[in-house]
């Protein structure tokens, strides 16, 4: 009987590894941590393109949200009451001319501005690509130093999907010029907030 | 101390005053040095060729002349790095083992064995430091750029002991000058534009001298240098160390 | 067909000096960006220990892994396809493209479909792939091949990108403008990403223990493409694979350094399942690695994260540019993985190199590259590949360095033709001679003085 490519493949690999060598201790107590996490998660962001506000209330956000729509402009707000099952049914050609979205991240990473967000977060996940500008909520009290940490509180694999946002989209393939606005957001603001109820 | 001088074959053949200056410089600093008088070649020619399969008469011939010593010392990173690395035959594993570990490049047994920190020695000019790659990165004679670790450089240490001697480094202190064994004919061209580039830098210093632990990388710079017309001359860092008022 | 091997097309790379200086100048400046972000981490280079260590226990167990993460990923309702080959792989991704009419394919980064010459395949078919990251996009209109992993174009100007969008897309003549460029491509590509019904991607890290797998780019293209088309295929080699999902940690952590400099690439997504309705695929493809696996000296190539750090770095890389290499993935790290899939093809590449050891110093995972460039030319030399002359040659210098008599009559020899018939070796068929003054040949060799001078 002819063996499948999988058994193949396996096959090859058993015969040919080397002897077993032992995974190593990551011990994240040695790796590197801010004092001001805040503060470092700031400076990542802006040195990524991003800007970075606090905010006392969500009033104010949701005020601008408001103001925003007035102006015609599609904004999907994710952290609001929203449509949970009509944000799903949405597709690409449905979100073709969303302008803004606001969405709430669960975490932040001072070391280098990273967000993560997951499917719970953005129920449909093209909204956060497909926006022009991304506004993203996150409570301070959620910025962890470093990467480690960050995988230690995350479930990363949890939702179907999940992503670390770290700035607006950006390319330097056009002879190393940078240039921000690929083909994600053009902008990425992260909203500092201290959410009572998060 | 007992030392037996090894000296690498192009510098036996063409510029015998490196291994001159190196066998001064280790009798004034009191070594008893013996030059063992059928040596030749480590192999590394060959090895780096891909012929290392070809070394064995090397290989025989240098264990011949140096197993009897406990310092082996040689003016050149790379020939060292060649015999610790590469050294196989010629004698039984134990006695190979002993041979690889004895054998030294010269800033690294002047500051490592010798434990020199001062040295009667004048040299006044501008010199620029050319870092030999298989010295520093095989042997660990200084720090490397890509690595996040404390900075330290044996040949620096020793040119700062030098009476006179204005030390300019190049803007990339560790790229290679492209000689790279017989990569310095057959990738010619990439060679000499790695060698020319590299000399632009040290010009850009207004240095007079370019320095280095390998000869072969100087070689390769000065050929480079004399077709430029180029007042810029190569010393070995032996020699520099020799120099006296 | 006569492919140049890597000395005569970097002979005819560094023709055009200016280019060269300007090519060599541009990667110079990305290898200082790495070292200025890697020199903000204390731990840089213990992190690069775990890393290391962590693929080479997942290489010396890579079939529990492969397996572990098949049945994760098939419980999280992805299909998972094994390929042997780049046929294979190619084949795969045609049927699934006939079995469900798929009208319109979008491609974000995948080195491994290069590899596998996936684009050239379906044309022949007559289906059409868009590679929507910017630099391949590039050198997909210009019908050339990425001469770096990371940076595909960046061979090239930003006058020939104006000209092959002025050609293509309708942008302005003459408009240099990097900004204008790219918002042209993200105007024109946004299309394309929306009427997508199969999005391909590469992976740049398979978690074995959720059977899940993470793409990084800075456009955001990947997502664009997956999120709105109907059918996913994620392209791995067998290597991708890492233990746990608290690994990413410190791969994270490195990879972004290592390749541009930056902390951490803007989009890091994790897939775990594929979305409601929709379908995603992942193809484990072998093509050559598990052979490498076999191989002791060259094996722990296999940890290579593609970051092209090497490439960077290595002199040789920005003074003859990836085209040289007639490989799909070029540099330092490309020649140690190159002549396991073509010996003879590609037994030019160890040898393209002065086995400096930068590459090594800047590789985030520890492969010792330039150990192994060492090693792939003795099994070159062993197997034959090495010119004949060469070996001659080689043979020739054994012999007299071996024997100091013969050793030392040739050297005197030598020499008084260097001094009395200096024609004899400075002309045209001395190599050494076309750019470089030969050395001076001394009437004494340091043996003879050392005789007298005892």
């Amino acid at each position: 009987m002819i063996m499948g490519s999988r058994e193949t493949i396996l096959q090859a690999i058993a015969l040919n590894k080397p002897d077993l060598a032992e995974l190593p201790e990551v011990d994240i107590s040695i790796t590197s941590h801010y004092n001001d996490v805040v503060r470092q998660f700031g400076a990542m962001i802006e040195a990524a393109g991003g800007s970075v506000f606090n905010m006392n209330s969500i009033q104010t956000l949701l005020n601008e949200i408001s103001a925003i729509k007035e102006d015609g402009k599609f904004v999907i707000n994710l952290f609001g009451d929203s449509d949970i099952d009509q944000l799903k049914g949405l597709n690409a050609e449905n979100l073709e001319e969303l302008d803004t979205c606001y969405l709430l991240a669960q975490l932040g990473v001072a070391e280098n501005g990273a967000l993560w967000v997951s499917e719970k977060q953005m129920f449909n996940r093209l909204i956060p690509f497909i926006c022009q500008h991304l506004v993203i909520v996150l409570n301070p009290k959620n910025i962890v130093s470093n990467m480690h940490e960050a995988y230690n509180q995350i479930n990363a694999a949890s939702d179907g999907f999940g992503v670390f946002i770290a700035g607006p989209s950006k390319t330097a393939d056009i002879e190393q010029n940078l240039v921000i606005g690929a083909h994600g957001a053009r902008s990425l603001r992260v909203c500092l907030m201290d959410l009572v109820d998060s | 101390m007992k030392v037996g001088l090894f000296v690498p074959c192009y510098i036996d053949q063409f510029y015998p005053n490196v291994a001159v200056a190196t066998y001064q410089l280790l009798k004034k600093l009191g070594c008893e040095v013996s030059y063992p008088m059928n040596q030749t070649c480590c192999g590394q020619p060959m090895a780096n060729s891909g012929f290392s399969n070809l070394t064995k008469g090397c290989d025989i011939n240098f264990v011949k002349n140096f197993k009897a010593f406990d310092y082996v010392v040689a003016p050149s990173g790379s020939c060292v790095l060649h015999i610790k690395e590469h050294l196989k035959e010629g004698a039984k594993p134990a006695e190979l083992e002993k041979v690889r570990q004895s054998v030294y490049e010269l800033s690294e047994f002047l500051i490592d064995v010798l434990d020199l920190n001062s040295l009667e020695a004048y040299f006044p000019h501008k010199v620029g430091l050319h870092v030999s790659c298989h010295g520093q990165r095989g042997l660990s004679l200084s720090s490397m750029s890509e690595l996040v670790a404390p900075e330290f450089s044996k040949p620096e240490q020793l040119l700062r002991m030098v009476d006179g001697l204005e030390l300019l480094k190049p803007d990339r202190i560790d790229e290679c000058c492209g000689f790279g064994g017989t990569f310095c004919v057959f990738e010619e061209a990439v060679s000499v534009k790695m060698g020319k580039d590299r000399i632009k830098e040290h010009r850009a210093n207004g240095v007079e001298f370019i320095t280095g632990g390998d000869t072969s990388c100087l070689m390769h710079l000065e050929g480079i240098l004399k077709r430029q017309g180029n007042d810029i001359k190569t010393i070995h860092l032996a020699e520099i160390l020799n120099s006296v008022r | 067909m006569n492919v140049k091997t890597h000395a005569e097309a970097a002979q005819e790379f560094i023709l055009n000096e200016p280019r060269t200086d300007w090519h060599d100048e541009t990667l110079w400046f990305v290898r200082q960006k790495r070292d200025k972000a890697v020199n903000t981490v204390a731990e840089w280079e213990i992190l690069r220990d775990w890393a290391s260590k962590i693929k080479n226990h997942t290489l010396s167990n890579l079939d529990h892994y492969l397996k572990s993460f098949e049945e994760n990923a098939i419980a999280n309702g992805i299909i998972v396809h094994w390929a042997l080959n780049a046929e294979e792989h190619n084949q795969i991704i045609h049927k699934i493209i006939t079995d469900n009419e798929v009208k319109k394919i979008v491609k974000s980064k995948s080195m491994l479909t290069e590899e596998c010459h996936l684009n050239e395949y379906l044309q022949k078919k007559g289906i059409n792939i868009l590679d929507t990251d910017l630099g391949e996009y590039i050198v997909q209109l210009r019908q050339e091949t990425p001469s770096h992993i990371v940076l595909p174009a960046i061979h090239l100007k930003r006058q020939d990108v104006s000209q092959t969008f002025h050609e293509h897309l309708n942008t302005e003549k003459g408009n240099y403008n990097p900004e204008y460029l790219a918002e042209s491509a993200r105007i024109h590509l946004r299309k394309h990403f929306i009427e997508a019904d199969l999005a391909i991607t590469g992976v740049n890290f398979a978690i074995a223990e959720s059977g899940g797998f993470v793409v990084c780019t800075n456009e955001g293209n990947a997502d664009m493409g997956v999120h709105s088309a109907k059918i996913h295929i994620a392209c791995m080699g067998i290597e991708k694979l890492i233990p746990k999902i608290s690994h990413l940690g410190v791969f994270l952590r490195l990879l972004a350094r290592s390749a541009t400099g930056q902390p951490i690439t803007t989009y890091s997504s994790h897939f775990s399942r594929p979305r409601s309705g929709q379908q995603m695929h992942v193809i484990i493809v072998d093509n050559g690695r598990s052979r490498q696996l076999g191989r002791p000296d060259f094996r722990n190539s296999l940890k290579c994260i593609r970051c092209a750090a090497c490439f960077n770095t290595c002199p040789v890389y920005r003074r003859s540019g990836g085209h040289s290499y007639h490989s799909t993935v070029a540099g330092p790290i490309g020649s140690i993985l190159n002549p396991n899939l073509d010996m003879k093809a590609n037994s030019d590449l160890p040898f393209a190199s002065t086995l400096c050891g930068s590459c090594s110093n800047v590789c985030p995972v520890k492969i010792n590259i330039h150990e192994q460039l060492w090693k792939w030319r003795q099994t070159i030399a062993v197997n034959g590949y090495v010119d004949k002359s060469k070996k001659t040659g080689m043979q020739i210098m054994a012999w007299i360095l071996s024997d100091p008599k013969v050793y030392r009559i040739s050297g005197k020899i030598g020499r008084w033709v260097m001094r009395t018939l200096p024609f004899m070796v400075n002309n045209r068929l001395n190599v050494w001679y076309k750019q470089r003054e030969m050395p001076e040949a001394p009437g004494k060799s340091f043996r003879d003085w050392i005789k007298e001078n005892k």
